[in-house]
């Protein structure tokens, strides 16, 4: 049940150029959240009528609600000041998240800070009772530069085996998270594994994952990140083109199938 | 007590708080965070007679003081509506629900009106839409067309008919007589104006559609100004909307002559201004010793 919760400030700190790890306490949004999902946030250092920020839920646990997130416009830039101790108003969890099931390997595929939600589902699949063949996700992700790649050691306390890419080479493969993804993904064809996709990210990223789901038959969750206003269905601006036609990412996303993604 | 209750040229809402049309959705999408019990009327997303896809993205344009949207009506059509929106909105809620109407052609406008019938409380027509070129534009643009428009469909309904009008005209005078003339029940004020925002940046327009419609917080006082001019110029009631944030945006407007009033935009925001408003204007009447809201419509002293 989604919530508007008055949430306290309880940790908020860097996490490489530009990325910030924001902690809040919100019992009431964190008990429902669940991966894929997203938080709607009111910036109480923007003016009251400025529109809220929604944000993926890069982890909820113990009633702790925590949010990962990279300084891009007036929004981000004004969320930066809010301190330990303020309140921040939240209104979730909204919208349609992953399945927290898998048949095979868990496949995650993020880019930059599209990272975020595959933490939080990461954790949940590894807790949620397993269907046949259960393993542990991997994760593939992509960024410009070493500094790019987030959360890293929290996913090495899960255990997930990270494949990194980044563009310029300095940390992993050099290119895009595909690269070490294809190479997976020919190692599981041809022992005849079952896997699932799951992804988070640029666009671009985004085009490439579903395309490999839908060529290959396998299921592709793909994680649309659009710029929202309600974050409730109400207003259809949030829209992604899909095959039967124009949906709303906050209420039918922001987690779609890749073969019903139209782009 | 305050008596709350008012009555929009036939409709009767329980309370002068509405929500306006295109930002509350179907009226479904914000339960559990709008209470309902504060409300009047729900206004409807607009509707058409057929499947209407929108605008491409990106629709929306954050800007100091408001939002500019060029949502282009995006919406699944009458007979969807009926079939499936409208009776998910009644097993939610017993607030009146006031249908929003919109159409390529006069007949279209009265096609729509038709279709409704009874199953709504009330309809709003629409005719002054910036977005959707083939659409409402020109109706609201024209005295005479107006009246036109608005004549096929008071024919068509025996329902309370409001018609919201567009604020970017010189003078509100000759759209209020015309919605008179026409058989109006009366009036919403008022639409969003037309406005335009451009990335320096990449030196090209935000929104697909280029330009959109203004409404939040800067378009207040236009509201306020256009609502006292109609109300100077007719007896028809008004429900008034544009840029209500907090009961003194909706005391203002109220003053200024109307009868009822619809928060919009706010709610993107803050869902519960909508109750904020209205505990607020009771709070005013009771400071003041007001024993109805309706004593406030169009009473300014000087």
């Amino acid at each position: 049940m989604r919530k508007n919760e008055q949430a306290k400030v309880i940790l908020h700190e860097d996490c490489g150029p530009g990325y910030r790890l924001l902690v809040l306490d919100a019992p009431q949004v964190a008990a429902d959240a669940r991966p894929g999902q997203f938080v709607h946030v009111k910036v109480p250092a923007l003016e009251a009528s400025a529109l809220r920020r929604p944000f993926s839920i890069f982890n909820a646990e113990d009633g702790r609600l925590e949010i990962l997130y990279k300084a891009v416009g007036r929004g981000t830039f004004a969320l930066n000041g809010v301190r330990p101790g303020e309140t921040v108003e939240v209104l979730g969890p909204l919208g349609r998240g992953f399945p927290e099931t898998c048949r095979g390997t868990p496949l995650l595929v993020g880019g930059g800070y599209g990272v975020a939600p595959l933490y939080f589902l990461a954790r949940r699949l590894l807790q949620t009772p397993k269907l046949p063949n259960p393993q542990t996700p991997k994760l593939f992700l992509g960024g410009r530069t070493k500094t790019d790649l987030l959360a890293l050691d929290r996913f090495a306390a899960l255990g997930v085996e990270v494949f990194a890419a980044t563009n310029d080479g300095s940390f992993g493969t050099k290119g895009f998270a595909v690269v070490p993804l294809d190479a997976e993904l020919a190692r599981l064809r041809a022992a005849g594994a079952d896997f699932e996709l799951f992804t988070c990210g640029p666009d671009g990223l985004l085009k490439a994952v579903s395309e490999r789901a839908v060529s290959l038959g396998a299921p592709g969750w793909i994680s649309v990140d659009r710029h929202m206003v309600c974050g409730v269905g109400a207003c259809y601006a949030c829209i992604q083109r899909t095959v039967t036609g124009n949906a709303r990412c906050c209420v039918d996303g922001p987690v779609f199938k890749a073969e019903e993604l139209a782009w | 007590m305050v008596k709350m209750d008012v009555n929009l040229g036939g409709l009767r809402m329980p309370t002068p708080v509405a929500t306006a049309s295109g930002t509350f959705g179907y009226g479904t999408e914000y339960v559990g965070l709008v209470d309902y019990a504060k409300l009047g009327a729900v206004t409807a997303k607009g509707i058409r007679l057929d499947p209407w896809p929108g605008n491409p993205m990106p629709r929306h344009a954050e800007v100091v003081g408001g939002l500019v949207n060029a949502i282009g009506l995006q919406g699944t059509g009458v007979e969807a509506f009926l079939s499936k929106t409208l009776p998910a909105y009644r097993t939610v809620s017993k607030v009146p629900l006031i249908a929003n109407i919109w159409g390529g052609s006069v007949e279209e406008y009265a096609a729509v009106a038709a279709r409704l019938g009874d199953r709504v409380e009330a309809i709003e027509m629409n005719v002054s839409c910036p977005n959707v070129k083939a659409g409402g534009h020109t109706f609201g643009q024209d005295p005479n067309v107006l009246f036109e428009v608005v004549a096929a469909v008071r024919k068509a309904t025996a329902r309370p008919l409001l018609v919201k009008l567009a604020p970017n005209v010189p003078s509100i005078v000759p759209y209020v007589k015309a919605c008179e003339d026409a058989g109006a029940d009366a009036l919403s004020l008022i639409n969003t104006i037309p406005a335009m925002v451009i990335d320096i940046e990449r030196r090209v327009p935000v929104l697909a559609n280029r330009t959109g419609g203004l409404s939040g917080r800067g378009v207040h006082p236009v509201a306020v100004k256009l609502v006292y001019d109609a109300h100077r110029a007719t007896k028809l009631p008004i429900l008034a909307m544009g840029g209500v944030y907090e009961a003194k945006d909706a005391i203002e407007l109220l003053l200024a002559g109307a009868t009822a009033v619809a928060v919009g935009t706010a709610t993107f925001t803050d869902p519960g201004v909508v109750a904020a408003v209205h505990d607020g204007i009771v709070a005013y009447c009771e400071r003041h010793g007001f024993a109805s809201v309706s004593d406030l419509t169009g009473n300014l002293q000087g």
